[in-house]
């Protein structure tokens, strides 16, 4: 039954209709995948902050007597998940990666959450992080960093790392992300899975412990284009608990994956982006995004360049919007309520302040203190204008050239990342490196529209995964996935299967 | 006012303050630096929209969401206070709120 982790999420759903298997042995089997290859802070992937075995069986028996009885709930009914630890669950740990909630069993569900426990989905555990969502190599979080089941020395990309390593070394078919900057869509160009970033406001963020409000997007973190259509139509469409959810129904999307697995673009019309080219841009990475271009025209699409002038400028105003947010949204860590309490040293019946500064340093690591910071200076008094004034002008811009662009054409694309997966510890002591890392994922964020990223090959120098990006405008999700999955198709052909059936088997990861 | 490319020690303890976080000396030599490379980089956004750009504060524009104005479970005080440091007689118990001066 091994072979069960290697499915899809649309193949185990057939596999479960036609009674071959029953979703006890899939989450059965999915577990003997975490012991035997996860590991802990120190060995093994380390996908997991937190595997709940006993709540997954027990959701799985559930899920079995209800297909018995003839009365599942959603086509993806027993078909096992993994959620990323920002994501607030009852009954099991949301610690966000940091310190600070460490423990924290929240008390409400988030409705992305309560849609996949209402489908009938075991949730496995709860993936790894970037504290608070802030990095791009899951290095950032308080548990210890997440490994690249490509090459276990190497970062498995951020803030997500480790929903998107759980489903690239089988420990689970799906999962649930978060994308602020790119952190789903990153994560799956350096794994070599697909991650999506729905439209803004398209998949409800109630229960999302908010890093940027006007940024954040729950999405899919998946091993196929199918899967992600299939798992975005579950948690997707209107939640009145998530102010900003747009009201109206989502769906085509899995229809969008199915016709454009077909291979047929002939119509459509393809933008690539002038300005996320050049110095820094890896060569291997340039290689694969070209061939796929190719295949892409191939497939009937015409391919146009496309400028987006603004974007150079995408990376600074996104630096200080985020920090801006997060510093707010963060003042809510004041060891009152919930999370860490810390007494400072040497003081005598503390105040409530003394209390919070002492706990804010010690709950707090290095790049949330960071961020923090340079929030609350862009808010500041005297800076506030010549920094977050003129960031959201910019963002302005951006979604300009992005309508622009749109005129044009149909859909935009880009490499997902400049580089692939690079070493663990290479950039975290350099921010600046690491920040870019999101230079080609962040525009979509600053203006709500959707993005995929797809595998594209491995980099001839050094043999690791290479994402490529499709973008579409606000609300047109169904254009990421029908291009992804005709890319997906094309290139699998190419390459006779999966791109993951060439990465390393990984037995005995975890000791 | 110009924005400057550059964040002293004295600034970076001052802003911490403000945030309300405690930053050992050792934390402000190593952040203060990191903070000055990252606001040098973001700098060059002072000079590219001009007055006539309208800010961005939100992707995709709403206005006036409001639900029905109807009853609806919340948490039950148990469950608001599962997650407190401290509880006493069913509420948050918090350390002193004011100072010895007040």
């Amino acid at each position: 039954m091994s072979d069960l982790t290697r499915r899809t999420a649309a193949q185990l759903v057939d596999a479960l209709a036609t009674g071959e298997v029953t979703s006890v042995e899939l989450t059965q089997a999915h577990l003997d995948r975490i012991a035997a290859v996860d590991g802990t802070a120190d060995a093994g992937i380390h996908a997991f902050l937190h595997v709940d075995a006993e709540g997954a069986l027990a959701q799985a028996a559930a899920s079995d007597e209800r297909r018995a009885a003839g009365r599942v709930a959603h086509a993806l009914d027993g078909v096992p998940i993994a959620v990323k630890d920002v994501l607030t669950t009852t009954g099991l740990p949301t610690t966000c990666g940091s310190k600070i909630l460490e423990g924290w069993v929240p008390p409400y569900d988030a409705t992305v959450v309560a849609r996949v426990k209402a489908a009938g989905l075991p949730i496995l555990g709860k993936t790894n992080m970037d504290e608070f969502a802030m990095g791009s190599s899951t290095e950032h979080s308080a548990y210890g960093p997440t490994r690249n089941p490509w090459d276990l020395d190497r970062i498995p990309g951020g803030s997500g790392g480790g929903s998107a390593a759980a489903v690239a070394s089988f420990q689970a078919p799906l999962a649930l992300g978060t994308d602020t900057g790119g952190s789903i869509r990153q994560p799956g160009a350096v794994t070599g899975t697909v991650g999506v970033k729905p439209t803004y406001g398209g998949v409800s963020r109630y229960g999302l412990v908010a890093l940027a409000n006007s940024l954040d997007q729950v999405g899919p973190v998946t091993r196929t284009v199918l899967d992600s259509a299939l798992l975005h139509e579950l948690v997707g469409g209107h939640d009145p608990l998530d102010s900003t959810s747009i009201d109206r129904p989502v769906g085509g999307l899995v229809e969008a994956a199915r016709q454009g697995a077909t291979g047929d673009l002939t119509g459509l019309k393809v933008g690539i982006i002038s300005e996320l080219a050049g110095d820094g841009w890896q060569p291997g990475v340039m290689t694969r995004f070209a061939e796929s271009v190719a295949l892409l025209e191939q497939a009937g699409a015409e391919v146009v360049e496309v400028s987006c002038p603004s974007f150079v400028h995408a990376m600074a105003a996104y630096y200080l919007i985020l920090p801006a947010e997060a510093s707010s949204n963060l003042a809510k860590f004041d060891a009152m309520r919930y999370g860490l309490r810390v007494l400072p040293e040497g003081v005598d019946a503390p105040s409530a302040e003394q209390v919070m500064r002492a706990s804010r340093d010690v709950g707090f690591g290095d790049e949330v203190k960071r961020r923090i910071i340079i929030g609350t200076y862009a808010l500041s008094s005297g800076y506030y204008d010549a920094y977050y004034g003129q960031a959201q002008k910019v963002r302005t811009l951006i979604s300009r050239d992005f309508a622009a662009a749109y005129e044009k054409v149909d859909v935009l694309v880009s490499p997902t990342a400049p580089t692939t997966a690079f070493r663990l510890g290479e950039k975290l002591d350099d921010p600046l490196a690491m920040y870019l890392n999101d230079l080609a994922t962040i525009p979509a964020n600053l203006a709500g529209v959707p993005g995929i990223s797809v595998p594209a090959g491995l980099a001839d120098e050094d043999g690791l995964p290479v994402g490529f990006q499709v973008l579409a405008p606000a609300l047109a999700d169904d254009r990421v996935y029908r291009v992804g999955a005709a890319l997906e198709a094309l290139l699998e052909e190419k390459w006779g299967g999966a791109l993951l059936t060439q990465a390393p088997e990984l037995d005995g990861a975890a000791r | 006012m110009p924005a400057r490319a550059e964040i002293s020690r004295d600034e970076v303890a001052h802003l911490a303050e403000l945030a309300r976080i405690d930053l050992s000396d050792a934390e402000l030599d190593h952040l203060a630096p990191q903070l000055s490379v990252i606001l040098e980089s973001v700098a060059s956004i002072t000079a590219v929209a001009g007055d006539d750009v309208p800010p961005t504060s939100h992707p995709i524009p709403m206005t006036n969401v409001f639900r029905d104005d109807v009853v609806r479970p919340g948490l039950t005080a148990e469950e608001a206070l599962s997650g407190a440091p401290a509880v006493e007689e069913q509420r948050f118990s918090v350390p002193r709120i004011l100072g010895d001066e007040q």
